[in-house]
Parts: structure tokens; C-alpha cells; sequence
């Protein structure tokens, strides 16, 4: 079987798996918890794009994934249906990525980072402080979940379908994205800024677009978010939920599209199930990281495939060990 | 018309006048070679023709136009193309997608984010042909990172190229290169037709001479000499600044 067809299968495999998973997986817990992993995963892949293929390390991008959150959450609470929320929400994510641009893409580097980490301090504030519009640390209650076409999403496989149709949405688009010319520059402007601009590219309105996509995409995770908890708040906009999403990018594989949705699911899974045996969960999430940024300094998942072609090469013997350690990402293609 | 005016051109870092009132005229077609002793502000006068800084006064005209004040990325639009004394180079990518990257710079498909790069034939066979000009195109699909050296230098010249620029800048073409890779960019740049106006700066007045019509020699950010190739050679001047009793 070529390479090719061996990448059409997996992924189709891979969407059967996902397609039939509230099927096989049974309990609405473990539903749950994928759906989870797939918000975190949009999120992921979002900054994804600014992480690993504009080479700009954002520390801020909860705040997209929040505002459109808090957006909508106020729409809702002011007795708006669904759809006003939605439009709203998304409008007021890309009125914010545009701002957060052109303050961030002032600077490059840890410039940027520094940027992007004040940006989120601030909106961190205003939902923390802000009682009087944000509900401060009481956050709000969103009473519903939509309906769209008449198909309740209250239940944990309905919202799980919706999620997982937002996500393959969200995974077409950057996959298109990457590959396009746009893409291609976009990663120009990652390796050689100054020859781009040389080249007669725009670096900085094609870092800009990248952001406002990014944001795009950041803040339709935040709403699954909200929609998934029906509730949000100043946790949702902390540092925290910033540094979790570039971990998620960073220990997947940035610059890739599978990394950051493995990331996601780590972290995930961590938080939840192993959280549910371990009461020091978040030790065992700090050695995995240390673990991989030691032994796969580019991500999981373009480390797994060097030791698979290592692995493949070396002997059959040693084979078996490469095999499992690479088995995760292999089978979920 | 001149190709490129420049016309009382400063540039200052703090107390440091690395461009000190350069004016010059490089004539539509001609071999114009910049020299100088390290430090000279060589790369910096290719800096402010391009755009990549700005200068603290002067006037800088293309074919006639005052592109003062124009964005470095705009002077490529108006046929000004460069290559770079450190290789400027997308190491990850294949030889052909780094020139793929050169054509995309003037072409509006740039913008486009829904088609698939890999699938733009036409873009493809061009890259294709530039790298046959410059005898590339047999190592097209090589990752630069498993390029030589030379090979590199000339990639870095084949990027200006593809994009068909009236004016070329190029900063020590040869730097670095052994005799035989030497005589490989000689070729090519004795292969560039005429209607590219050509300003090249280089050390290696073996290769160098050969290819300069004119000579301008800068020393501390200021124009010396300045005339024909024989006439520069033969300066007194020259002599003492440049080649070295």
C-alpha cells in the first residue's frame, strides 16, 4: 500500500472512530470528555496556527476563546435567542483579534508573547473586576443550549455530534489553509521575515489575517465552551487557559495538524480521568511534558514518526519497543 | 533615464554616519560594481535602495520614479529584486519551493489561502525554468537543507531572477565560493541579459572586474571614486584605500 493510501485509510478510520464513538464508548461521561478534547483541540489547532506556522508564540489567545464566550453569554442573558448570540459572539471575537493584532504585531518574538500576555491580564481583569457587565467571579449562567434545525443539543452525544462537526470543520479549514499559497507565505514570514518583504510580500497583513483566522477559529472553541458548561467566567480567560492551550500545541507538535489535537487530548484526559485516580494529576501532566520536550523536543507527533522511521530502519528486534511508543498517533491518524 | 538615481543619500546610527551624502547614476543595462574596504556601508546603500531602511535625507529614483519613500516590499513590485551576503534562504523547503516562494511574491495568487500550492502547475514549470537557467532545476525537489554551499549562492540568485527584475542588487555573489563554484555564478551572471540594470557589490576583483562596466568606490560611507572599470583600477586612490599598495 503507498504512503498515500495508507494516510486515506487512517483518516478514514479515524473518522469512523470518531463518528461512532457515543456508540461504542457508552457512558455519557467518557462522551463528555471527548467532546472536551475536541474544544480543546479547535483551540489548540488555533494557536497552532500562529504558534507553529507564523512562528508567533501567543500567551494571550484565552482571551479570544473567552470574549466571544462572554459575548454571547450576555446576548443570552439579556433574553436574545441563539443565533443573535452566536452572530454576536463571532463579530465581537474578530473586532478583538483585529485589536489584539495590532497591538501583538508590533513586536515579534518574545515581544509578541509579552504582548499577547498583557492583553490577556487586562481581559482577565475586565471579567474579574468588571462586575457590573462580567458578573465578576459569580461569572454567567447560560440556561440552553441551541437547537439548531430543531435538533436539541442538550444531551451529551447530541452536543458531541455538534462539536465533532465543528472540529472537522475547523480541521478542513487550516489543512486547506497550510497548503495554500497563503499558507506558504505565511510560513515565508516564519523563516525569513526580511526576504519576504524583499520578495514583495506583506509580512505584516499576512501575519494580521493569520490572526484574525486564528481568532476566528478561538473563539468558536470558546462558544462550544460555553454551550458544553453553559457557563462561563474569569477562569476561563486566566493564564492558565492560555499556557494550556500553547502546551497543548507545543508538547502535540507545532507547525503540524495532528500535534496540537494530541496535545489537547493529554491534556484533557490528564485533567479528567487521571485527575479521578491521582490526586497529584498535575504532577504526573508535568513529567509527561517534561518527558516529551526531553526525549521529542519538536511535539509527540513529529517525534513519534522520526522514531518510526528510525524504528523501521533499525532493526526488527528493537522494532517492537518503537512500535508502541509510536502506536497513539499511528492508529489515530 | 537612469536605471537608479541616488541623489545625496545620508543615513546616520546615532553618531555613526554609515551613508554619507551618496549620490550616484547607474545608466538602464549597465554593470555597475560598489567597492570598498569592510565597513565602507556597502550592504547599508543596498539597504536604503531597497527599502529595508530609511534614509535620514536623499532622494532615491527608479527608472525616474521617487521611490524614497516607497515600502521595501513595493520596490519589488517596481522591478527591483536582491540577493543577500548571508544566504537568505527558506532552509526547510525544496530548492523549487523556495523560488516557487520568489514567483509568489509578485503574483496576486499569494493571497489566495483555498487552492492548493503543490497543484499550481504553472507556477511549478516556471520555477522549474528559472532553475534551468541556472542549472538547478536537475536538484529541484532537494531539500535546501542538503544543498552545498554553492549550490545555495546560486538558488540565492536564481530567486531575484525568477522574479524578472529591471533593477538587480547583488551583495558578494561570490563570497565564500571555490574557484570552480566561482566560474559557475561568473557564467551566470555574464548570462543575465542587458535589459537588467545590474549593481553588484564584491571583494573578488578577479570574478568582479570581469562583469563591471563601472566602478564606484565608497570609504566611510562616502563616494571616492567613481568612473570607468580601467579608470577606477588606475586611481591613485584606489590604490590606497582598496587594493593595498
Amino acid at each position: 500500500m503507498s504512503r498515500r493510501n495508507a494516510h486515506y485509510l487512517a483518516r478514514a478510520l479515524t473518522i469512523a472512530v470518531l463518528l461512532s464513538l457515543p456508540m461504542w464508548i457508552g457512558n455519557s461521561y467518557y462522551i463528555n470528555i471527548a467532546s472536551q478534547i475536541l474544544i480543546w483541540a479547535v483551540l489548540a489547532l488555533a494557536l497552532n496556527l500562529l504558534v507553529g506556522y507564523a512562528g508567533l508564540t501567543s500567551l494571550g489567545h484565552a482571551s479570544l476563546f473567552a470574549i466571544g464566550g462572554y459575548a454571547a453569554a450576555m446576548v443570552l442573558a439579556a433574553g436574545h435567542g441563539h443565533v443573535l448570540a452566536v452572530l454576536v459572539a463571532l463579530i465581537v471575537t474578530l473586532l478583538a483579534s483585529a485589536v489584539f493584532a495590532v497591538l501583538a504585531l508590533r513586536a515579534t518574538g518574545i515581544g509578541f508573547l509579552m504582548i499577547t500576555l498583557a492583553i490577556g491580564q487586562i481581559l482577565w481583569g475586565i471579567a474579574y473586576r468588571w462586575a457590573s457587565l462580567t458578573n465578576g467571579d459569580n461569572g454567567i449562567s447560560v440556561s440552553s443550549r441551541p437547537a439548531p434545525f430543531g435538533l436539541s443539543l442538550a444531551a451529551a452525544p447530541a452536543f458531541y455530534y455538534a462539536t465533532l462537526l465543528v472540529f472537522l470543520l475547523a480541521v478542513a479549514s487550516m489543512a486547506v489553509f497550510v497548503r495554500s499559497p497563503f499558507g506558504a507565505s505565511l510560513v515565508g514570514t516564519r523563516d525569513q521575515a526580511r526576504r519576504m518583504t524583499a520578495l514583495g510580500y506583506n509580512v505584516w497583513l499576512i501575519r494580521f489575517l493569520t490572526i484574525l483566522f486564528s481568532g476566528f477559529w478561538s473563539g468558536v472553541a470558546g462558544l462550544l465552551f460555553i454551550y458544553y458548561n453553559q457557563f462561563i467566567s474569569p477562569q476561563v480567560v486566566a493564564l492558565t487557559t492560555s499556557a494550556e492551550a500553547l502546551l497543548m500545541v507545543i508538547s502535540g507538535g507545532s507547525g503540524t495538524l495532528l500535534g496540537p489535537i494530541f496535545g489537547a487530548a493529554i491534556v484533557v484526559v490528564m485533567k479528567n480521568v487521571v485527575s479521578a485516580y491521582i490526586e497529584r494529576w498535575n504532577l504526573v501532566l508535568g513529567i509527561i511534558f517534561i518527558l516529551i520536550i526531553s526525549f521529542m523536543p519538536e511535539g509527540l507527533v513529529p517525534g513519534s514518526v522520526r522514531l518510526w522511521r528510525a524504528g523501521w530502519q533499525a532493526l526488527r528486534g528493537k522494532g517492537a519497543v518503537t512500535a508502541r511508543a509510536t502506536g497513539a498517533p499511528e492508529a489515530s491518524r | 533615464m537612469t536605471a537608479l538615481e541616488i541623489d545625496g543619500l545620508s543615513k546616520a546610527f546615532g553618531g555613526l554616519r554609515v551613508t554619507r551624502n551618496v549620490s550616484l547614476a547607474v545608466a538602464p543595462g549597465e554593470r555597475r560594481l560598489l567597492i570598498g574596504p569592510n565597513g565602507a556601508g556597502k550592504t547599508t546603500l543596498f539597504n536604503l535602495i531597497t527599502g529595508e531602511l530609511t534614509p535620514d535625507s536623499g532622494k532615491i529614483r527608479l527608472f525616474g520614479r521617487d521611490i524614497t519613500a516607497a515600502p521595501c516590499r513595493r520596490r519589488a513590485h517596481l522591478g527591483m529584486a536582491r540577493t543577500y551576503q548571508i544566504i537568505t534562504l527558506f532552509a526547510r523547503d525544496t530548492i523549487v519551493r523556495n523560488i516557487m516562494l520568489a514567483l509568489l511574491g509578485l503574483s496576486p495568487l499569494r493571497w489566495n489561502a483555498l487552492r492548493d500550492l503543490g497543484s499550481q502547475r504553472a507556477l511549478v514549470a516556471e520555477a522549474r525554468a528559472v532553475l534551468a537557467r541556472v542549472g538547478l532545476v536537475h536538484i529541484a525537489e532537494r531539500p535546501l537543507g542538503e544543498t552545498s554551499y554553492g549550490e545555495r549562492r546560486r538558488v540565492e540568485i536564481a530567486m531575484a531572477l525568477a522574479q524578472n527584475p529591471k533593477l538587480l542588487l547583488l551583495d558578494e555573489p561570490f563570497a565564500g565560493l571555490s574557484v570552480d563554484e566561482r566560474r559557475d555564478v561568473q557564467k551566470l551572471l555574464l548570462g543575465i541579459p542587458r535589459e537588467v540594470t545590474v549593481v553588484m557589490i564584491e571583494h573578488n576583483m578577479d570574478v568582479a572586474l570581469e562583469l563591471a562596466d563601472r566602478i564606484t568606490l565608497l570609504h566611510f560611507g562616502e563616494v571616492i571614486v567613481e568612473g570607468t572599470r580601467a579608470a577606477v583600477v588606475a586611481d591613485p586612490r584606489t590604490r590606497e584605500v582598496y587594493l593595498g599598495a
